[in-house]
């Protein structure tokens, strides 16, 4: 597989670090100070207490995948670094959005989100907030069906990613 | 196992004595003032500077001639910010340094107290690493740790901010117990130097079968004490030998198979061979802009063999045929085990060896001679003073035309004897450096080669070399001009002359020297030259200061234009039309 190909320009990395004040601004800082480009992050503890995951999906047009990761595992705070290849990793974002939704529409929208396997989490008079845990792609996909209805407010948590469980256990 | 009570101030200085420091640079002030009171009680020499950058230049100086880290430490706020500029010169230059900084306290960190920077924010991207200390506990293995970061694989500065509370032993947050036997944890932080035995026979093998191959040698070589083992190498195959800005003095220039200098202002053999060669050996070598010129132009035909400490290096600029990460001094001698094993083939490289024999001939590093009436030669003062001075003599060096007259006309047949701003081009270095060369080595004899626009950027540090008896000489090349980028302006710009005119005769530099302590003098003849030289040499009681008037118009030849491809350097007009 080539990661260099269009379709793979952006690869994930798993990115384990000391748990430690400041490790975050050091890995944005190097990606700064760097010119690498980061298409979305996303840190959260590890069940080790000592540690931190951050996940991080890098833009291989900005940079080689292979300076990325040396100069990365060059900061003393890192101690791992995985990469997942595009096809080889199960990758998940959630997304909340509110979205304008009058009544006459409503159903339209809670078809569309059935389908995606979202759910309702609240309802306003004129307005809906949904959530929807999925591959990014999907979560594309799904914002732009919102899109025509009205997003009056969207946040999504970038994604997060494991090795699939079949090159796990290569 | 020894434990005792004390406070965190004296656990810094103990855990630097116990990292073997015999000096160090600095200069105190309101958070870091704590730290120094035990420094009184201390084995450690302390150099008090007259301005944090001088303290950050001459821990460089002392690293680059000893090979031990350099040791600086200085305040909070405005002296953290002073000493940023060394610390990103250590960093672009692989320089062991550890500098230690004054920091509010904790409780105050973030309120904009008074001299309050966030110093380890600032230095995050110009520090191979750097720590905020929290607990007076930590601060005797985060000393530990700091030394061993920057003196093990890729060498570089690391910064150490301590806040007051935690070393001032009127508070209780200042309380620890001391133990000989910290650990570190460093769980992020494996360097590694073995190398990979495949990969040096597949480089082996490479050389074997290269017809013009060149060993091109950067600054690593130094940092990895591998002068002797390249030395062996190059003998063992008779391949030429290039030496970067960094590596001057690596490998003797009076070896016949020494090239000389390559990149922006190299000798025309050493960057024409490269040029045309087919097979780069670059061994602590990044492949700088200065080095390669316009890149997709460098060195077309070559193959390349990386060696480089650094993992990040191998693939940066170049994609190498052979990349082999790990101790350039392993490397070179398992290479030479593996050609001295089983060959160094039987390539014929005559023709190799008489073209550069003939660029050797054609092309020599040479200038236009003085004739009566003109300024004198600032290339013939350099030479006049390698001649007039010990073998193993530290130079160090400014930036900009004197640097790069220095870097080609002296010789260097020792390493660490060249000591310069190479990565950063940090105008200003060379006194501070070659005090902290002198203050390593009082026995030898430590000139700076200095520009007068230079000069006037850290001159200062003449009264830290007076009043703490460390008698430096600088050999002050006068041009009255922002050499290097006049010369820019002359080629480039069409002789429009834009901010470049400093003064020829303010400062009075003689005086000034002379009001720092030093002998002054001034020196307009050549036939003044040698007699200034053997004057300032008899000296060793104070620091002297040579003020050469040279003259302004000389340019530094060979020179590749910026963006240009190094096939084409321009050479001095007298040398032009000769079979290339």
């Amino acid at each position: 597989m080539n990661v260099h190909e269009p379709e793979h320009r952006y690869h994930t990395l798993v990115v384990t670090v000391e748990n430690k004040s400041g490790v975050l601004a050091r890995v944005a800082s190097l990606f700064a100070r760097r010119a690498f480009n980061i298409e979305s992050l996303a840190v959260a503890p590890t069940d080790d207490e000592n540690l931190s995951r951050i996940t991080v999906v890098v833009d291989l047009d900005s940079a080689p995948l292979d300076q990325i990761v040396k100069q990365l595992d060059k900061l003393v705070n890192v101690v791992e670094i995985r990469e997942l290849a595009p096809g080889h990793a199960v990758e998940r974002e959630l997304m909340l959005v509110t979205v304008t939704a009058e009544p006459d529409r409503r159903d339209e929208i809670v078809e569309h989100l059935d389908r995606a396997g979202g759910k309702v989490l609240s309802l306003g008079t004129d307005r809906m907030m949904l959530s929807l845990v999925g591959p990014p792609r999907r979560i594309d996909e799904f914002e732009d069906l919102l899109r025509p209805y009205g997003i009056i407010e969207i946040q999504r948590t970038g994604r997060v990613a494991l090795a699939s469980l079949d090159d796990a256990l290569d | 196992m020894a434990t005792e009570q004390m406070d965190g101030g004296r656990a810094l200085i103990r855990a630097l004595e116990a990292e073997g420091v015999d000096v160090m640079f600095g200069l105190p002030g309101g958070a870091i003032l704590p730290v120094y009171d035990p420094i009184i009680d201390s084995s450690i020499r302390h150099v008090l500077v007259r301005h944090e950058q001088g303290a950050g230049h001459m821990a460089e100086g002392y690293a680059h001639a000893t090979g031990r880290p350099g040791v600086a430490m200085v305040t909070s706020g405005p002296a953290a910010t002073n000493i940023v500029t060394p610390l990103c010169d250590a960093y672009l230059d692989s320089v062991p340094m550890v500098v230690v900084t004054g920091q509010v306290p904790y409780a105050a960190i973030g309120t904009d107290a008074f001299q309050e920077c966030d110093t380890t924010g600032i230095t995050q991207s110009i520090t191979k690493h750097n720590f905020l200390v929290t607990e007076a506990q930590d601060i005797p293995r985060i000393i530990k740790e700091a030394f061993y970061i920057a003196t093990t694989g890729r060498p570089g500065p690391v910064l150490v901010d301590i806040p007051k509370d935690i070393v001032d032993p009127t508070n209780p947050r200042s309380a620890m117990t001391w133990t000989d036997d910290v650990e570190m944890d460093l769980p992020g932080y494996h360097p590694q130097t073995e190398v990979d035995v495949d990969l040096i026979a597949a480089a082996a093998d490479l050389i074997r079968t290269a017809e013009r191959p060149v060993l091109y040698v950067g600054g690593g070589i130094l940092k990895a004490r591998a002068a002797d083992a390249l030395r062996a190498l190059a003998e063992l195959t008779g391949i030429g030998v290039v030496t970067t800005l960094m590596a001057r003095g690596a490998f003797p220039d009076s070896h016949e198979l020494c090239l000389g200098m390559p990149g922006m202002h190299g000798n025309y053999t050493a960057v024409t061979a490269m040029q045309e060669s087919d097979l780069l050996v670059a061994l602590g070598a990044r492949f700088d802009d200065r080095v390669t010129g316009k890149l997709d132009g460098f060195a077309p035909e070559a193959k390349i063999i990386h060696v480089d400490i650094d993992p990040a290096e191998l693939g940066k600029v170049r994609r190498p045929d052979v990349a082999i990460q790990g101790d350039v001094r392993l490397a070179i001698e398992a290479l030479y085990a593996e050609l001295s094993g089983n060959g160094i083939g039987d390539t014929d490289r005559s023709a190799w060896r008489s073209r550069i024999s003939g660029w050797q001939e054609r092309y020599p590093l040479a200038y236009e001679p003085w004739v009566p009436g003109e300024a004198l030669k600032p290339q013939y003062v350099i030479e006049r003073l390698r001649d007039a001075t010990p073998d193993d003599t530290i130079v160090t060096s400014g930036v900009g035309q004197h640097q790069m007259w220095a870097s080609q006309y002296w010789t260097f047949d020792h390493p660490y004897t060249w000591i310069n701003s190479g990565g950063l081009g940090t105008m200003g270095f060379s006194i501070p450096a070659a005090i902290g060369a002198k203050v390593a080595f009082p026995e030898r004899s430590v000139w700076a080669i200095d520009g007068d626009g230079c000069f006037q950027m850290t001159a200062q540090e003449l009264v830290t070399a007076t009043v703490e008896n460390v008698p430096i000489k600088v050999a002050l090349l006068n041009n009255s001009y922002l050499g290097m980028v006049r010369q820019w302006q002359e080629m480039f710009y069409d002789e429009r002359y834009s901010e470049v005119f400093l003064s020829p005769d303010v400062p009075d530099y003689k005086m000034w020297a002379e009001s720092m302590g030093c002998v002054g003098m001034r020196v307009d003849d050549p036939d003044e030259v040698d007699v200034a030289i053997a004057k300032a040499n008899e000296i060793d009681d104070r620091p002297v200061v040579i003020d050469f008037r040279v003259a302004a118009a000389e340019k530094v030849y060979p020179m590749v234009p910026s963006g240009a491809s190094n096939s084409e350097l321009v050479v001095p007009g007298f040398q032009e039309g000769q079979p290339r």
